[in-house]
């Protein structure tokens, strides 16, 4: 066998190696990777988790409501395709924060509500100028959340 | 060798002509780019005028993976068949591709703060891009560490072969784990999903990005020639007896 083969395999070697290592790392890892929960995920849990968790979803329509005008609490629900989470939270909302936006909460769950410290809000994959957002919402074409 | 540009000399002779040529064109491309995309766009339907961030940082993210590869690439050639330009090409590429890690980095911070809230996020996406920074740095660390080129050659190719695994993962970490980052809007399955009218000046800034990448490891690939030249006509000069050609 040629040095410059050895080599070759040699090379091949490192970064197959490398990925099964990193595979392995990565399944073991899947859970914790994700940056947060769902509320599905929360409902499959047999015991909810404790401490700070982060729960990301929708903000189901219509299910924002404010407190009274001295304070700047905020209670709404978050929601995914088959569960949903009620979420309390208190200071300044991020400037994407509306009903159906996508976000992500963080904050300790007490009696299956979430009591936030922060809302973070996704935005997603969808880029267009507000006319045609408009348009082919008209044409019932396309739904905020949905991929084009 | 059997390609032709293996060649120094040959290599030299082309470069030179090459970086003017790629150099207007970058600058041409980037000045009708960014044109569009600040006064020839429209505003997004969700995020408004913030979305403007995007055609500087996108293309950053963009470059800081193909530098990678670039150097991925070089390092596997050098590595297999020893051969110097592959060298000098990967040790060039590192500083190029961490200069636009670090401006990825740096652009969405400052996108993250007004559409997400938050300057910085232990997510998927966000976290494996700050791996690849420190990859760069490690990368261009070790070859600063160790004299003997040849020898650091062969070791930054190996650490380079190893952090390339990072490169898919920061890809698909969009699609493998729940993140705050957005998934892909250009390259993914079924289209882009950005409207031809943001689509068109992103594609021009990304390819003033590369054209501009392009110049520059050019650029720095002759000054490493011209270093490593030098060394060798001070080790000539100093031994004349024993002189070597390395």
């Amino acid at each position: 066998m040629s040095k410059r083969r050895k080599r070759l395999i040699l090379a091949f070697g490192i970064v197959g190696i490398a990925a099964v290592a990193l595979a392995l790392t990565l399944t073991a890892l899947k859970s914790t990777v994700a940056y947060f929960y769902t509320p599905s995920d929360l409902r499959e849990l047999s015991s909810p988790p404790a401490g700070l968790i982060r729960l990301g979803g929708l903000v189901a329509p219509g299910s924002v409501k404010f407190g009274d005008d001295e304070s700047a609490a905020v209670n709404f629900i978050i929601r995914d395709e088959t569960a949903e989470t009620p979420v309390s939270y208190e200071g300044i909302l991020p400037d994407l924060f509306r009903e159906g936006q996508g976000v992500v909460v963080q904050g300790r769950l007490q009696h299956g509500r979430l009591i936030a410290s922060e809302v973070l809000a996704k935005h997603d994959e969808n880029y267009m100028p507000k006319e045609v957002a408009d348009a082919l919402k008209e044409q019932g074409r396309w739904k905020e959340g949905q991929s084009l | 060798m059997a390609f032709d540009l293996a060649n120094p000399q040959r290599f030299e002779k082309l470069a030179a002509r090459l970086v003017p040529l790629l150099t207007i064109a970058s600058g041409v491309t980037a000045l009708f780019g960014l044109y569009m995309a600040l006064f020839d766009s429209p505003a997004d339907y969700q995020q408004g005028d913030s979305v403007r961030i995007m055609y500087v940082h996108v293309p950053a993210a963009w470059m800081a993976l193909l530098c990678y590869s670039t150097m991925a690439i070089a390092s596997a050639i050098g590595f297999i068949f020893k051969h110097p330009l592959a060298d000098v090409a990967a040790k060039s590429a590192a500083p190029i591709g961490a200069a636009f890690t670090f401006l990825a980095l740096v652009t969405g911070s400052l996108w993250g703060k007004p559409m997400w809230g938050t300057w910085w996020a232990w997510d998927a996406r966000l976290t494996s891009v700050l791996i690849l920074f420190f990859l760069y740095i490690g990368y261009i660390a070790l070859w600063n560490a160790i004299d003997d080129k040849i020898r650091a050659a062969r070791l930054a190719a190996i650490v380079c072969l190893v952090g390339f695994i990072n490169i898919p993962i920061i890809k698909f970490s969009v699609d493998w784990w729940n993140s705050l980052h957005q998934p892909a809007s250009v390259l993914r399955a079924g289209g882009p999903t950005i409207h031809g009218s943001m689509l068109t000046p992103l594609i021009l800034m990304g390819a003033a990005y590369a054209l501009g990448f392009a110049a520059l490891l050019l650029v720095s690939m002759r000054g490493e020639l011209a270093e490593r030249r030098i060394a060798r006509l001070e080790q000539t000069a100093r031994a004349p007896s024993r002189a070597t050609v390395a």
